[in-house]
């Protein structure tokens, strides 16, 4: 490793930083072993955390940062003066498998700009692909961008070697997508999403390996004007329409060099925040759509109250709920019980009747719950869920981060 | 007051065989006192057959046992010979009370030191030093709060079996050569580990993925504690990260929108939109250095045939003979289907032939290489290869021989002897008759004789309408 390749992997790898995904959990069992390098677990693993708070799991890097086009939220977009760069499949190789030996990784998550051709682009991270499972038997994780404009084979081929493919929508509307992205469609992105859903359905059901941890994809909040619920909507149609493992939302972040069409102005952070919670309010806790949007205003989420909170404070009637008696579907809906408390409580209470005292070893939210909670020998005194000030008293600056 | 006093870490087999006996002598939690430190009370010199009988326990709460005794908590092991006494006295679901405050500790026990090594597999480092024979040899240091450096071995070994390591840590270590594991006394910090070029590519790494205009360095902290910062050379860089973060972003919304220096690169934008292959021979080529999307496949067998062919054939896939060959329908089948053009008075050197996947995909039985049916998944892989050949060849019918032909012309499964006769495939005249092979397979000389006149029928049918 040498000065030029160090210089090249800073401009690579900070021109992949836009990119929220880290995952590298959900991949089915892989080792390397003697004449190889290297296992996956299902599990993953953070190697280290960014002062972003964002987890360093995989090398996240670009092939290139070239790019042939012109995406206005994009740092690497053509008509950007930023640096640029090129890593050979080699080279790639290369730094996986060092870093991996080093401990310092699960393995590639690798992304391009558009050279050349989508093809052209597609083919070269598939080599890499390839050669770290052929000529290196690596056994580490390797999630692959999937250029959509690239034509249906390589994607087909992709899904040999990688155990995570993942396409960015990037915009949750196509007419958003027009205006920022000009050389991309909604409808090719979603064609490529239905065809690696399908392939992937197949492969699971005929015990093949094709992408085993699934596809994800990304939405920028806050380039565009779309509100948080149609980026639910959209978020909400991917995982039913085309079995998405995840949705990642990334707040759209100032860049060096940003385009004059762009807001001044980045989104608050906390609308992200807002929007994962409302997102695993979707996936895991039998909320739709309209439920989540319905607890905020015009369509946004209360930045204040996490989602759930906000739901809950506009149904008041539905509380409180007895710890002892109410079934999973609405111990999952009382504010400050996560999925595991919820199922410690279904567990507990088959051999004890709950008090205040057994809760507070069951769940570390109690406090934000306590309004919306009937136990053994607590009741809400006076109806606490009908004191108008409530979410005031819930709201501390200290409580909010949940979830996520 | 009975004492018991175990090895020092986590002595899972001192804490067995001391419960076998406190359960068999039914001794209650309260008449006994832990302690570690010591040589342990019945002594490496008791035989295995004189431990106290096997104490019968769910498997959580073996799981648990476990764990919990890799934890540095004095009371652990009085904590869990309480839980086993519990458990064996009436209380066999006693993990599934949460809420119960003995349980309550224990799990919590148990995700410090589940916790513990998640760190430890996350947060260890290794450097690469030179090893013996030229190759290289890694070491790493590293402080668990627990004792869990026999715990985390399994997890080291599995990924990293092809390479030799040691792991030092101040309450144990590890050393594995590519064959064994050896565990070894605790260890005092090395003086230095000597940084190798991956280390300095890694800080950089880790500087360019950070991105300023969200600095949380209370998140970062929650999940990557100081203390373990010492071991992660990466870390380092961090203070002046987060020092130099605000004035990068306000710099950020200050600049001027950009104007673009470079001209727009015209040309090689339009260029993109001619990627597809614009020749069967290029498309040819593609497929040939592709990888096979079957088991098996030593080589592609393409299609053959003058391009403008009236009529495109498309079979299964190559068989064991076509393999070897790399020319489609020269096996048996293929003889079979020579045979019966003819006999149906058509010249099949005018004819396109190929197959809907177009590897042969096998599995090795000694010496035979047994022919397997390739699954609809499969068939579905290779479908826009075969659309894209028959758009070169453009024929006015395409005949599929076989259910996995007309699958993967059709899009839907066929049953062929039932539909066979002419069919519309996605954007192609098409029509719908047996594989040869499958005349191959049928068992008597009767039968197979009216088959084959029905095959040569379809043939000639397929003929008068191309």
């Amino acid at each position: 490793m040498d000065d030029a390749l160090i210089e090249k992997l800073g401009i690579l790898a900070d021109a992949a930083k836009y990119d929220a995904s880290c995952a590298s959990s959900g991949a089915k069992p892989r080792r390397g072993g003697k004449e190889g390098l290297g296992s996956t677990t299902g599990a993953g693993i953070c190697h280290a955390y960014t002062p972003d708070g964002r987890c360093v799991s995989l090398l996240k890097i670009l092939l290139t940062n070239h790019c042939l086009f012109d995406c206005v939220y994009c740092i690497n977009r053509r008509s950007s003066n930023v640096r640029r760069a090129r890593f050979t499949v080699e080279e790639v190789v290369t730094l996986t498998l060092g870093f991996y030996k080093r401990n310092c990784i699960e393995g590639l998550f690798l992304s391009s700009g558009i050279i050349r051709s989508p093809d052209h682009t597609m083919e070269q991270m598939m080599l890499v692909a390839r050669t770290l499972r052929r000529n290196h038997g690596f056994a580490g994780y390797i999630h692959l961008k999937t250029i959509p404009e690239a034509s249906p084979w390589l994607i087909e081929q992709a899904g040999l070697w990688a155990d995570r493919l993942s396409i960015n929508l990037e915009l949750p509307s196509d007419h958003s997508l027009k205006a920022f992205a000009p050389e991309k469609n909604g409808g090719t992105i979603k064609a490529v999403m239905g065809q690696v859903n399908e392939r992937i359905v197949e492969a699971k059901e005929e015990r093949r390996r094709f992408s085993p941890a699934g596809q994800s994809t990304q939405l920028i909040v806050g380039a565009d004007d779309a509100t948080d619920r149609s980026v639910l909507e959209t978020s909400g149609t991917l995982y039913q329409r085309y079995g998405l493992r995840r949705v990642y939302y990334s707040a759209f972040s100032p860049i060096p060099e940003a385009s004059s069409v762009l807001p001044v102005k980045p989104p608050p952070l906390q609308r992200e925040n807002r929007l994962y919670q409302a997102d695993w309010l979707l996936r895991y806790y039998g909320f739709t759509v309209e439920e989540i949007a319905s607890g905020g205003e015009g369509g946004m989420l209360d930045l204040g109250i996490d989602p759930k909170l906000a739901w809950a404070l506009k149904n008041r009637e539905r509380f409180p709920v007895d710890v002892n008696r109410a079934d999973r579907e609405m111990l999952l809906r009382v504010p400050g019980l996560g999925a595991r408390a919820v199922d410690k409580i279904l567990s507990a209470r088959r051999h004890t009747r709950l008090r205040m005292e057994d809760l507070g070893r069951l769940s570390s939210g109690l406090r934000r719950a306590r309004p919306f909670l009937i136990a053994a020998d607590y009741h809400p005194v006076g109806g606490l869920t009908d004191r108008l000030d409530l979410r005031q008293r819930l709201v501390t600056p200290s409580s909010q981060l949940s979830l996520f | 007051m009975l004492t018991i006093t175990l090895r020092e870490g986590a002595d899972l087999g001192g804490f067995r065989q001391a419960v076998r006996r406190l359960a068999a002598a039914r001794t209650a939690p309260d008449e006994v006192l832990w302690s570690v430190g010591a040589p342990s009370l019945f002594g490496d010199e008791a035989p295995p057959s004189e431990d106290g009988a096997p104490v019968f326990l769910p498997q959580a709460v073996g799981r648990l046992i476990e764990t919990v005794v890799c934890h540095s908590d004095p009371e652990r092991y009085a904590l869990l010979h309480r839980l086993v006494w519990r458990v064996l006295n009436g209380e066999r679901a006693l993990l599934d009370q949460h809420a119960d405050p003995l349980v309550h500790r224990l799990e919590r026990l148990d995700k410090a030191v589940r916790r513990d090594i998640h760190k430890m597999h996350a947060f260890l480092r290794f450097r690469a030093l030179p090893g013996p024979d030229g190759g290289e040899r890694y070491v790493a240091w590293f402080e668990p709060d627990h004792h869990i450096v026999e715990a985390v071995a399994p997890f080291f070994v599995e990924r990293f079996e092809s390479m030799v390591w040691t792991i030092l840590t101040p309450k144990g270590s590890l050393h594995w050569d590519r064959q064994r594991l050896m565990t070894g006394p605790p260890a005092e910090r090395p003086d230095s580990l000597a940084d190798d070029r991956f280390a300095e590519g890694w800080q950089r790494y880790y500087e360019s993925t950070f991105n300023p205009a969200r600095v949380n360095p209370t998140a970062m902290r929650a999940e990557m504690p100081r203390k373990y910062w010492a071991n992660m050379p990466e870390t380092a860089a961090i203070p002046a990260m987060v020092r130099s973060a605000p004035t990068r972003v306000q710099a950020m919304l200050e600049a001027e929108a950009a104007v673009p220096r470079r001209r727009m690169p015209e040309k090689a934008v339009a260029a993109m939109a001619r990627q597809a292959p614009e020749s069967l021979a290029e498309l040819n080529r593609l497929i040939r250095r592709s990888e096979p999307l079957v088991p098996g496949a030593t080589r592609a067998v393409l299609g053959e045939g003058p391009e403008g062919a009236a009529i495109a054939i498309v079979g299964e896939q190559p068989g064991d003979q076509e393999d070897r060959d790399g020319r489609p329908f020269v096996g048996p089948a293929g003889q079979l289907l020579t045979a019966a053009l003819e006999e149906a008075g058509i010249d099949r050197g005018g004819l396109y032939l190929t197959n809907a996947v177009k590897h042969f995909k096998f599995i090795q039985r000694g010496k035979r290489r047994i022919h397997q049916s390739p699954t609809a998944g499969e068939v579905k892989h290779y479908r826009w290869w075969l659309m894209t050949e028959l758009g070169f060849v453009r024929p006015r019918l395409v005949v599929a021989l076989g259910a996995t032909a007309a699958l993967a012309l059709s899009g839907r499964p066929v049953a062929v002897l039932r539909e066979r006769g002419p069919m519309a495939f996605d954007g192609w005249s098409g029509f719908v008759t047996v594989h040869p092979s499958y005349l191959l397979r049928l068992p008597g000389d009767e039968e197979r004789r009216r088959a084959q006149a029905a095959f040569v029928a379809d043939l000639r049918r397929a003929a008068a309408l191309a």
